[in-house]
């Protein structure tokens, strides 16, 4: 199995079909990269979701201001001017869809795995990091000049405790750690 | 007879998308309810009329899952039809949702075509009781 064209393939497939379906959008995968070490910083949104079980990792959809807004008013069929609550919802549901969608293409290969709740930020020159995961495998799309850009680090979690018996606390695996 | 439904996702935004595609669907609606979690869900439950119930899974205090797992344990609701409406499409979560009674599940991305013919056949029988 070669998990890197695995993330890669389903990310963009599942970013095809939730634009079609849930905006009406036909959007189509752009330059495809992996990141190493220290993150760039951002400018917009960021919205980051947490996968764990015996695979740990992070999936993210990075964007502008402006995109998000144009997510915000395909998704809601609403017209969003300036990011709000309501955008920073669209962007962490439409984060959820896409890393919910390559969550199941990857519990094929990789056994059950878990999703946390959506985490969305938006600001002006900040980074984010995931600890534990060296490398990130990101497409691009681009959409009427601006870019959505899908991330994802996966890793196998050797975090994940041992079931012992009488601790009962940790029968569930460490979920990754989100620096933020 | 119109029916009452009950929509429950941390998400505003599904929760207005879901709105707008039962709407569009043109069945016999009369009040869509909406809750944040199933906590919220079970109050709402509390004092309200409800036919139909349409849930995520992964939401914050409680689960979709939770939900339907009291639900079904509480005489007054066991009788209503829960459907999951989620991104979660793996065996595991799928396997548990019918152990504990889902009447239907609908893996998002969905279409308004898609929730239609699973509610059709759930809502009609559901309204008789």
């Amino acid at each position: 199995m070669n998990l890197q064209k695995l993330i890669i393939d389903s990310i963009s497939q599942s970013v095809i079909q939730i634009f079609a379906t849930m905006l009406g959008v036909e959007i189509q995968p752009g330059e495809v990269t992996t990141e190493n070490g220290s993150p760039e910083a951002n400018d917009g949104v960021v919205s980051l979701i947490g996968v764990a079980g015996t695979w740990a990792g992070t999936g993210s959809i990075t964007c502008s201001p402006i995109l998000a807004c144009r997510i915000c008013s395909q998704l809601l069929m609403t017209e969003s001017l300036a990011v709000d609550e309501e955008v920073l919802d669209a962007v962490a549901e439409l984060t959820n869809m896409v890393v919910g969608n390559v969550k199941t293409d990857l519990e094929t290969h990789l056994g059950p795995l878990g999703l946390s709740i959506p985490t969305v930020v938006f600001g002006r020159n900040f980074k984010t990091k995931s600890a534990g995961h060296a490398e990130w495998y990101v497409v691009k799309f681009p959409w009427d000049g601006e870019q959505l850009i899908v991330k994802m680090c996966l890793a196998p979690n050797d975090r994940t405790i041992e079931v012992k018996p009488h601790a009962a606390a940790n029968q569930v695996p460490l979920s990754c750690t989100l620096d933020v | 007879m119109e029916s009452d439904v009950l929509i429950v996702d941390d998400s505003a935004a599904i929760r207005k998308i879901l709105q707008r595609v039962l709407r569009q669907t043109g069945m016999a609606i009369r009040t869509i309810h909406e809750a944040g979690d199933g906590l919220e869900a079970l109050e709402l439950l509390k004092g309200h009329t409800v036919h139909l119930v349409l849930t995520d899974i992964n939401m914050p205090k409680m689960d979709g899952l939770q939900l339907l797992g009291a639900m079904k344990a509480a005489s007054e609701w066991q009788a209503i039809p829960v459907v999951m409406i989620t991104t979660e499409g793996g065996e595991a979560k799928v396997g548990e949702a019918v152990r504990l009674g889902a009447a239907g599940y609908v893996r998002k991305p969905f279409t308004a075509d898609q929730i239609k013919e699973k509610l059709v056949g759930i809502l009609e029988p559901a309204l008789s009781l």
